[in-house]
């Protein structure tokens, strides 16, 4: 699979970070020897082979579905980089 | 008394017991060396005042039956404590205060101890050498312009440095082992599971695990079991009886079975870590241990493995960072999106918005199956390539690295070459299992070496017994001339 810049700029969109056009011919470059790199798998057969799912020998916990906490809207907001007394505030949405 | 920062923590514990130090006297001596430097950069955070009010506190009405009574702690700066600025080393998290506490941490306090700062780290753990944080490099206390390793690189300089008695860092393909080798300390990676992952700003969550960072075996096994527990706030957390780790250290090691695997004997690698190698087998066999050859057959698809797993896993954790609900936020921006592109762009560095691409592009549509399932089921027959060895041994003996400490900026520019500087640590986070790392010898800088032991899942003690009991043969020094004071 070859790595070229309108590919970054695909995935830049998914990721949601904009890439600086100064820096996207280095970060090509990068990501196609990783990708060259990661490629080495393809000489192991793992048709037969199960994927593993979890390295932990027992299966996961699951818990009550339960509220053991609640009324600390002013520490979730603490550390919110713009906020009002109740809600985060981001850029406007909707016209 | 000589100068008390030199001295191991279980010492240390020793004499506060004993009350001929005060907990007061001891913090003084630490924070006295971490005033004294302004080169090493190990810390993003130092909390002085409040560590002698705490340590005064304590030698008021000393509680000397926990394990780790009035010992000042600074840890790596991914934990998050509560009311302490916590960083991971980014821009993004540069103001984030949080207002809980991890549960490993917390385990420490409960146990004595109380937080004597935060400390340097690779970028959200991203790194091999300290080289990627946005506080700037740290250097190794081994010799000036040279890397500590990394991610928990800061950890590795303060505790060699004697500016913290003990520390702990997180280990997700090798950020405890590799630094410690680098230093001349001991890390341990402790098995999946075993040490809670709550509060810890996460890497990638499959592979992450917090453990100690000591000068001694001794201290590793006492700060182990400070720091394991059974955690409901974490689903992947092991629900296992508490060990008594540093009591049950022993030497007795004989008739053991140790494992060298003949696939970590790499192209390039120096001569003195193959030697290092040889010496570590000999000690072994003198202490009445067999020495058997296995081998690792997928050990080579370890590491493109790891740069699968771990950046996708990264992209995802790391997608919480919107500018929204903590953190950086950038002030560009016409519309939401813009906000949260520009916020990600300015607010991460290089590495790592490398990986989350990375990891993105790996997850995304029409690609997953090529690359992340794919690497999935290789990470299958790497932990059976380990199953099948431990039938056989109890444990691994391995280098913990291919090089010594290399200088600051050697690698920077080549990601493959300092991703393959975890080439040894990494198979370990991928089949979940434990393992350390022991100072062994030196190169012919005076640099530090280092040897793995890898053991059984959950198998702890007994890979802390096989490392103290080499650790007494070996009896490695640290020669480190301070020369980043005045």
């Amino acid at each position: 699979m070859s790595i070229d810049k309108d590919k970054i700029k695909h995935i830049s969109k998914l990721a949601r970070i904009s890439v600086d056009e100064k820096k996207i011919n280095d970060l090509t470059k990068d990501l196609a020897s990783i990708f060259k790199f990661i490629e080495q798998l393809n000489e192991l057969n793992t048709d037969k082979v199960e994927p593993l799912s979890s390295i932990l020998n027992e299966p996961l916990r699951s818990r009550k579905d339960e509220i053991n906490d609640g009324k600390i809207r002013t520490k979730i907001l603490e550390n919110s980089p713009q906020k009002n007394d109740e809600f985060f505030v981001v850029p406007k949405v909707v016209e | 008394m000589s100068d008390i920062s030199k001295k191991s923590l279980s010492e240390l514990v020793k004499l506060i017991k004993k009350k001929e130090i005060k907990s007061e006297e001891l913090t003084q001596s630490f924070i006295k060396n971490i005033n004294n430097d302004n080169k090493l950069n190990s810390f993003i955070t130092i909390c002085s005042e409040e560590a002698l009010k705490k340590s005064k506190s304590f030698d008021k009405s000393p509680k000397l039956d926990l394990l780790l009574p009035g010992i000042p702690i600074a840890v790596k700066d991914l934990f998050c404590t509560q009311g302490i600025k916590t960083t991971a080393g980014s821009k993004m998290l540069e103001n984030f205060v949080p207002n809980y506490e991890s549960t490993v941490t917390k385990n420490l306090w409960n146990e004595g101890a109380f937080l004597l700062g935060k400390l340097n780290c690779d970028e959200y753990a991203m790194g091999s050498s300290n080289e990627t944080s946005y506080f700037g490099n740290v250097m190794n206390p081994i010799a000036e312009n040279t890397v500590p390793g990394g991610s928990s690189g800061g950890s590795a300089s303060a505790l060699a440095a004697d500016q913290t008695p003990t520390t702990i860092g997180t280990d997700t393909g090798g950020s405890i082992r590799q630094p410690a080798s680098f230093t001349g300390t001991v890390g341990l990676k402790p098995t999946y599971g075993l040490c809670s992952r709550w509060g810890i700003v996460a890497f990638a969550s499959s592979l992450d695990q917090a453990g100690p960072m000591t000068k001694t075996v001794e201290d590793s096994a006492l700060m182990l079991e400070a720091m394991a527990s059974f955690d409901k706030k974490d689903s992947t957390s092991i629900n296992k009886k508490k060990e008594n780790y540093f009591k049950n250290l022993n030497h007795n090691i004989r008739g053991l079975k140790i494992g060298i695997p003949k696939e970590y004997r790499v192209d390039g690698m120096p001569k003195e870590i193959d030697a290092l190698w040889e010496n570590g087998k000999k000690i072994l066999k003198d202490s009445g241990v067999e020495i058997v050859d296995i081998s690792l057959p997928n050990t080579k698809y370890a590491l493109p493995t790891y740069y699968i797993v771990a950046p996708a896993e990264a992209s995802s954790n790391l997608a919480r960072y919107d500018g929204v609900k903590y953190g950086f936020r950038s002030a560009k921006g016409n519309n939401l999106i813009e906000m949260y592109e520009n916020t990600r762009s300015e607010g991460f560095g290089d590495e790592v918005k490398r990986r989350i691409l990375i990891g993105t592009y790996v997850l995304s549509s029409g690609y997953y199956e090529a690359y992340y399932l794919k690497a999935q089921k290789v990470r299958q027959l790497i932990k059976e390539d380990f199953d099948q060895s431990f039938k056989k041994v109890d444990a691994i003996l391995t280098p913990s690295t291919p090089s010594s400490a290399f200088k600051i900026g050697e690698k920077k520019g080549d990601p493959i070459s300092m991703y393959l500087n975890d080439i040894f640590t990494v198979p370990v986070n991928l089949a979940g299992i434990p393992a350390i790392s022991i100072p062994a010898g030196i190169d012919k800088n005076n640099y530090p070496l280092g040897l793995q032991l890898i053991g059984r899942p959950l198998d702890e003690q007994k890979l802390l017994n096989i490392a103290y009991s080499m650790q007494k043969k070996i009896n490695f020094k640290q020669s480190i001339n301070r020369w980043w004071e005045n």
